[in-house]
């Protein structure tokens, strides 16, 4: 579980997070939605400890990561596991090798045992016979699906995924959705996922968190965001055809 | 910003860079590939240049001291000094901050504007200490070979083109090179070749790691990067020889 306390961040005189408090579940996927530009990846690079929050605290099953030292840190961050929106894989490392990579530094098993692991991720994320090619050599689907077994190779207590499905098609959005949800439920992790793909949220969030005007304006589940009467987060769920659609058919029943 | 503030960050990155590696077997892999990349594969461009440097100061010196009263071997002499003492560990050096300089600070800002080295924070890596040390230690350990190399070329060219030409005597060339060699100049030499190489290393990857936005700023640290290096390496170089010569 993790939790945020009072979490405030601002650059320079721009104020991007205000007191933001949230409770994200073991086992779940919770998901942080918000407008462009909203602070909802400040807030995960916030949780991460990517950027330093200039007030509040975030918990780790209770511990305070701003409180650890240097080495605590290093040991927390190989329970997280993180999926970036450009899949930040290794262009000089191969699909393999990139997979391998966070067991090499860290993992204190054999070569053999390792390449077993990384092709064990591999196969878990449906990639096979790629193992040679290098990043540049596969498409951005396949990127992403690499992306995740990198994060999960050293099986994470934590995953955050920031925008899965930006530049893929419907089809491949999906499968990976699908794929993260799979992950959060085999691994019990505590997933936290960054979007605002409302076809993702509607598809397999547990928990939802609205980022609006630097707060954390909204939380609930899926059913709860169909039925909020919250102006700011119905505008935003709405704003898309598909989910328009959606409500339409709800008056309708 | 200030200068003061890049001065005060540049030692905070180094402190980082320096910091206790995670698996010191990774960081040597790492550097021989950075000693083969940043080294090695200069290397033509250092003998080129060097070549062609020997022979435009021989040319250069013979014609300028064309005098009964100069002895001959003092072209030989003159390559010898000018080359070991400043156009081989400087001029390259200056080289080598635009090859190898753009190459880190590249890299690196790519990696950075790519997210690669947020992934290496998020996984627990000393990201500091995994890109830039292994280019560190590798340009120190390679950069002296690649002067040593071009001190050789620089006197052979030199010897080659004089000889070639007839502008000079084989034994008067040969006799200048070898007159009153006093072997502290070629560790002073080396000496600044290090401290330069560290000076392109450090340099070039700090503009590299704190790189914000796209390919273009990209473009732009590789620039100040190579700049700046520059920039230190002749104010370095006024330093040491202030230093060690006097």
């Amino acid at each position: 579980m993790i939790e945020v306390r009072h979490l405030s961040k601002r650059f320079g005189n721009v104020q991007v997070l205000e007191d933001i408090n949230a409770v994200f579940q073991k086992g779940k996927v919770n998901q942080i939605i918000g407008k462009s530009g909203s602070g909802k990846s400040v807030l995960a690079k916030c949780i991460v400890g990517l950027y330093v929050p200039d007030e509040g605290e975030v918990l780790y099953d209770g511990k305070s990561f701003q409180a650890m030292d240097k080495a605590q840190k290093s040991e927390l961050r190989q329970e997280i596991g993180m999926l970036f929106q450009s899949s930040a894989l290794f262009d000089s490392l191969t699909v393999l090798e990139n997979v391998l990579f966070p067991l090499r530094m860290f993992a204190t098993m054999s070569e053999l045992e390792m390449r077993e692991r990384a092709h064990f991720c591999l196969k878990r994320v449906k990639i096979e016979g790629q193992d040679k090619k290098f990043p540049a050599q596969i498409s951005g689907g396949m990127q992403k699906r690499v992306g995740i077994a990198r994060a999960i190779a050293m099986n994470p207590k934590y995953l955050f995924v920031d925008e899965p499905n930006s530049g893929l098609d419907p089809q491949t959005s999906i499968v990976i959705d699908e794929l993260i949800k799979e992950i959060t439920e085999e691994y019990d992790t505590t997933t936290v996922i960054i979007t605002h793909d409302m076809n993702s949220v509607m598809g397999i969030a547990d928990k939802i968190f609205f980022i609006h005007d630097k707060r954390l304006w909204w939380k609930g589940t899926r059913d709860e965001l169909l039925e909020s009467d919250n102006k700011e987060l119905r505008e935003f769920i709405f704003a898309g055809s598909l989910m328009r659609e959606v409500r339409k058919a709800m008056k309708g029943i | 910003m200030s200068i003061l503030y890049h001065i005060g960050r540049y030692f905070m990155l180094m402190a980082e860079t320096f910091s206790k590696p995670e698996r010191l077997s990774i960081y040597w892999r790492r550097t021989v590939e950075e000693m083969d990349l940043l080294g090695v594969k200069s290397l033509g461009i250092v003998a080129l240049l060097s070549f062609f440097m020997g022979a435009v100061i021989t040319i250069q010196t013979k014609t300028n001291i064309d005098s009964p009263l100069i002895p001959q071997y003092v072209v030989g002499f003159t390559v010898r000094q000018s080359t070991i003492l400043e156009f081989s560990p400087t001029i390259i050096s200056l080289i080598l901050a635009g090859k190898v300089g753009s190459t880190i600070a590249a890299e690196i800002g790519s990696m950075r504007v790519r997210e690669q080295i947020d992934a290496l924070d998020i996984m627990g890596i000393n990201s500091a200490g995994y890109l830039i040390l292994p280019k560190i230690i590798a340009t120190a350990l390679i950069n002296p070979f690649l002067i040593i190399i071009s001190m050789f070329l620089s006197i052979f060219g030199g010897w080659l083109v004089g000889t070639l030409s007839g502008i000079i005597s084989s034994a008067n060339y040969l006799q200048g090179v070898q007159y009153d060699f006093n072997s502290y100049i070629v560790t002073y030499a080396l000496i600044k070749t290090v401290v330069f190489a560290v000076v392109i290393a450090t340099i070039s990857a700090y503009q590299g790691y704190y790189t914000t936005g796209g390919t273009r700023e990209v473009g732009i640290s590789s620039t100040k990067a190579v700049v700046y290096s520059d920039v230190v390496i002749l104010i370095m170089n006024y330093l040491l020889t202030q230093l060690l010569l006097l």
